[in-house]
């Protein structure tokens, strides 16, 4: 028996999560050493997930002014102009670690959470998007992550009320330890309405209302959401709120209440880090202090120490900064909507926060060092050894990254890639969602972009939610614009004008180099694609230190691309409508398949890139898009992306019940042309009679326009012609088509088996 | 003519009630549950949603609103009464209607377009729909299987009570017994049905079918004039 060396517990900040380094800074800012609950208090507001300590400087490089901003980072969410005295608030928000370890309250709460984030801004929450990713679905635990998350967030966006109208699945092995739940929500508000998340007039009131504070949540900025994952994170489960909808709906319905009487002066919800976070964020705003009083906290539970009720992430509950002569219709409201409500505080003109108990002064910190005032930490960043950069622009294709030298049958590679998990129907997930709730929506979930009306105008709004993780991992800055890119399409295809982008870029321990540059090389790549499309990015939200035993999850830049549509009259849907009406490829279609979903399937040649990104080129495609549309020229617009330009036309025929009769030509390999997913491109339908109007508007943007063939028929059918075509039929002799021909009603069944058949339902 | 939409806590298809019933041509006012009145309007819906959050059991709770016994009397002198969805079953579980919505055989929330047969072409709810035709509308739930016993069930279609059933190639998206989707009381005042009519009353959403389950209410009452 050995007896064991008496081992000194570590130091409190440490064990909170702060490094010696930080200390020192928060001891500089208070010009004293904290005590324990200051301590507390730091901890979880300079924790990454608060602070944005490691990605600040880099965020502070994105373009996010616009003549129709009217709120961009640094409020709740975004918020532009989109005309007939109207603005929409909009936000992406991550919630991965915790729908890790609970599935189902993980992402519950992450819809809470964002939804909180909108109504914070005075907005009603009209439209909910959830773009979800997780390992390749052959294990239990995959399954059982999948099912808890998809209960997680319709149980709560089902019984708010508010339409799911879009998002993303997609099944990866960099996410199997590590899913991630990204929720996007959209709200609409009167453009002088806007509530400000800032407390200015000392001697107003601050008042706490909507749930009871109690112990759930307890450091999930700090722990949960800062720090890497390993075999004890199911330890971590009391750190995972607890979502009660019913609630959030009745906090939904008293706070418009409230906005709408233009009771409150600043509101703020309580979501990371709780108390802490809504108190010194709204005195900071506000150029002002507050003191809250811990006995005046309505509780749930008995014998809750001071640090846990001012860093507790108890669900449902708001801030709301309010002149005293108006507190009574406050509580009023409250009352009637069965929440319990209690001034908890009040702002001050001392800069500080400070937080008594009964009488005794408990901690005392300036509101600035613990919200704008928080350190930020330089990061190194280094790029890793092996990477595949995209081809240079005109740069001729590998000779062998196409079908024929693999031997397959376009058709059945078609077949295939429908069927594919990443890009079969959405349905066996979506119709567990709520999409209709509302009654605004025009297109939901089955479609790359959801398309809502607003009651009263001729206008909708448009929104998208893309990400291009598997391009990200070989070049992340060419993904994100890529993604940018790919997000502003689905909006320009619909006819509508995109206004903002919100983002949540989900990656690795900033400590570890190689991420960090992944991270800076997509906000790179992000700024990139913003500029050059013209389009504002009004806020957003970063979600780091995604990494498992299993390793790191590939780059992850989420974004979402809310657009509007001045009449609604002239939305252009994706599905054929009309036999007789002529199938278009607009843009031109370029090398590399690296990154596409093909190349899961058939590998890609180790010489082979992704494809490159004109982002010139793109904005020409959307201003046609755009004008057409307008001009009534298109029967339908489809974007070409997943699965390339053969999966693109398959959906339009899918959505339409009508097939087409297309030649393609193959300048490129057969496998670029059908299923490569070079951007920039969209497939649309035109009346015979409307081609040459089509086409002049194209050729004076300088977009390619190709005319394919016309729409009708049960069958989809390309015929390959050209050099391309021809010359490889020559070099692989028989046995593989130079044609395709397809009926509708085999492509419609591997679209639609393809979540069922890996999720385990037939 | 004026329809009272009650606003229970939780209710979430309130204003969407509100505005099918305008396009239908007549006012509608929204009614918070702690009311003891109606406001003197001439008909009621029970909006979709989730009551009281469905805690206990959906409807359970609803059934005890203050506005409930306004309800029941306006039920009791033949006022028109149309539950949606949830307000299906709080008026399952109010005693207003029979039978019980249990949970979807999915076992999964379901929201998709679904068919309906319109099997009375006159009760106050459907003499606006054309004779054959099938209303498409979505559903939106995950307890609305429809069930009785069935020897009540064969009580329930010899007198009629049965209005919608689920129909053509979209099927019984919950295994509702004998593909039930709406029901009416004995005296054919109330009825309830688990898809939302409200919801597919525009064209532009999808279809308008639901408009004419709206009209035909709202018509009713331009002829039969308030309940005494």
């Amino acid at each position: 028996m050995t007896v064991a060396e008496p081992v000194e517990a570590p130091a409190l900040h440490r064990r909170l999560g702060l490094t010696d380094d930080e200390l020192a800074a928060i001891t500089h800012r208070l010009g004293r050493s904290p005590n324990d609950l200051e301590l507390a208090m730091f901890s979880v507001m300079w924790s990454e997930h608060c602070s944005y300590k490691s990605s600040r400087s880099l965020l502070r490089t994105l373009p996010t002014r616009g003549d129709d901003v009217l709120a961009g980072p640094g409020e709740n969410a975004g918020v532009v102009r989109l005309g007939d005295g109207l603005a929409v608030a909009f936000k992406i928000e991550s919630h991965n670690h915790p729908s890790a370890v609970e599935p189902y309250q993980g992402a519950a709460t992450g819809v809470g959470g964002i939804l909180r984030d909108i109504v914070a801004m005075g907005a009603r929450p009209v439209a909910l998007l959830d773009a979800l990713k997780f390992g390749w679905p052959d294990d239990l635990a995959t399954r059982r992550l999948v099912n808890g998350v998809v209960h997680g967030v319709g149980g709560y966006g089902n019984c708010v009320g508010v339409p799911t109208i879009g998002g993303e699945l997609t099944f990866d092995p960099t996410y199997t330890a590590n899913p991630l739940v990204n929720v996007m929500c959209v709200g609409i508000l009167p453009e002088n309405r806007i509530a400000r998340a800032a407390a200015p007039t000392p001697g107003s009131l601050a008042v706490m209302y909507g749930s009871t504070t109690g112990r759930d949540g307890i450091g999930g900025a700090s722990v949960l959401a800062s720090a890497n994952f390993d075999d004890t994170s199911a330890q971590m489960r009391p750190s995972v709120q607890v979502g009660d909808p019913f609630a959030g709906k009745l906090l939904i319905e008293a706070t418009l209440e409230l906005v709408e009487r233009g009771l409150l002066e600043g509101l703020q919800d309580l979501g990371a880090a709780g108390l802490t976070c809504a108190a010194s964020e709204l005195a900071d705003r506000g150029g002002t202090g507050m003191r809250i009083d811990l006995a005046a906290v309505p509780r749930r539970e008995e014998g809750m120490a001071p640090f846990e009720v001012m860093i507790s992430e108890s669900q449902e509950r708001m801030l709301a900064v309010v002149e005293p002569a108006r507190l009574p219709e406050l509580l009023e409201v409250c009352r009637r909507w069965g929440l319990p409500a209690a001034v908890v505080g009040t702002v001050t003109a001392d800069g500080d926060v400070v937080v008594v108990d009964g009488g005794v002064e408990l901690a005392r910190v300036p509101a600035r060092a613990l919200a704008s005032d928080s350190i930020e930490i330089p990061r190194l960043s280094s790029p890793p050894q092996r990477r595949r950069p995209a081809p240079a622009p005109g740069e001729t294709p590998l000779a062998h990254d196409g079908l024929p030298e693999r031997g397959m049958d376009p058709a059945a590679v078609l077949e295939a890639l429908l069927g594919h998990p990443n890009i079969g129907s959405r349905a066996w997930v979506t119709t567990q969602y709520d999409q209709t709730v509302g009654t605004d929506t025009v297109a939901g979930c089955e479609r790359a972009a959801g398309v809502l009306r607003i009651k009263g105008t001729k206008r909708a709004i448009v929104v998208a939610t893309d990400s291009q993780p598997r391009v990200a991992l070989h070049d992340p800055a060419l993904g994100a614009s890529l993604a940018v890119a790919e997000c502003a399409r689905n909006v320009a295809v619909t006819g509508a004008r995109p206004l903002g982008i919100t983002n949540c870029l989900n990656f690795g321990d900033p400590g570890v180099p190689e991420a960090y540059w992944q991270l800076a090389e997509s906000v790179r790549g992000l700024k990139d694609a913003a500029l050059a499309l013209g389009i504002p990015i009004t806020g957003g939200n970063v979600s780091l230190y995604n990494e498992s035993p299993l390793g790191r999850i590939a780059p992850t830049a989420q974004i979402g691309v809310v657009g509007v549509l001045d009449d609604i009259d002239n939305l252009v849907g994706p599905a054929f409508k009309s036999e007789g009406d002529l199938v278009v490829l607009l843009g031109e279609t370029g090398p590399g398949l690296v990154g596409s979903v093909y190349e899961r399937l058939a590998g890609a040649a180790p010489e082979d890139r992704p494809p490159s990104l004109e982002l010139a080129r793109e904005l020409a495609l959307h201003e046609v898009l755009r004008r057409a549309a307008a001009a009534k020229l298109l029967e339908s617009a489809h974007d070409v992306s997943g699965g390339g330009l053969a999966v693109a036309i398959a959906e339009s025929a899918i959505w339409g019940d009508l097939g087409a009769d297309l030649q393609v030509a193959v300048a490129l390999a057969p496998a670029v042309v059908l299923f490569g997913e070079s951007p920039s491109r969209a497939v649309v339908s035109v009346k015979p009679e409307r081609w040459s109007e089509l086409a002049r508007l194209a050729s004076g943007m300088r977009v390619a326009c190709r005319r394919l063939g016309p729409v009708g028929g049960d069958r989809l059918r390309f015929r390959l012609v050209g050099v391309g075509a021809t010359g490889a039929a020559e070099e692989r002799g028989a046995g593989v088509a130079d044609e395709l021909d397809v009926h509708l009603a085999d492509l419609r069944r591997a679209w639609q088996q393809a979540l069922p058949r890996v999720l385990g339902e037939g | 003519m004026k329809v009272a939409v009650v606003v229970f806590p939780g209710s979430n298809c309130d204003r969407d009630a509100a505005h099918a019933v305008r396009l239908a041509g007549a006012e509608a006012e929204l009614v918070w549950h702690e009311r003891t009145e109606l406001g003197g309007a001439d008909a009621v819906i029970l909006p979709g949603g989730f009551a009281h959050g469905d805690y206990l059991r959906a409807g359970a709770i609803a059934r005890f609103s203050p506005i409930m016994a306004a309800v029941r009397e306006h039920a009791d002198r033949g006022g028109l009464v149309l539950g949606i969805c949830n307000g299906f079953q709080v008026l399952t579980e109010a005693g207003l209607l029979p039978g019980v919505l249990r949970r979807n055989t999915t076992l999964r929330f379901e929201n998709r377009w679904v068919r309906l047969s319109v099997e009375r072409r006159d009760t106050p709810f459907t003499h606006a729909v054309p004779a054959g035709m099938t209303l498409r509308m979505p559903i939106a739930h995950g307890e609305g299987a429809y069930w009785l016993p069935e020897a009540d069930l064969d009580r329930l279609e010899a007198s009629g009570q049965v209005v919608f059933r689920y129909a053509g190639p979209e099927g019984n998206p919950n295994g509702a017994l004998r593909e039930i989707a709406g029901v009416t009381n004995e005296r054919g005042n109330v009825c309830g049905l688990m898809p939302h009519p409200e919801r597919a009353s525009e064209a532009l959403l999808g279809s308008d079918d639901g408009l004419l389950v709206m009209r035909a209410l709202v018509e009713s009452l331009a002829t039969a004039g308030a309940p005494a």
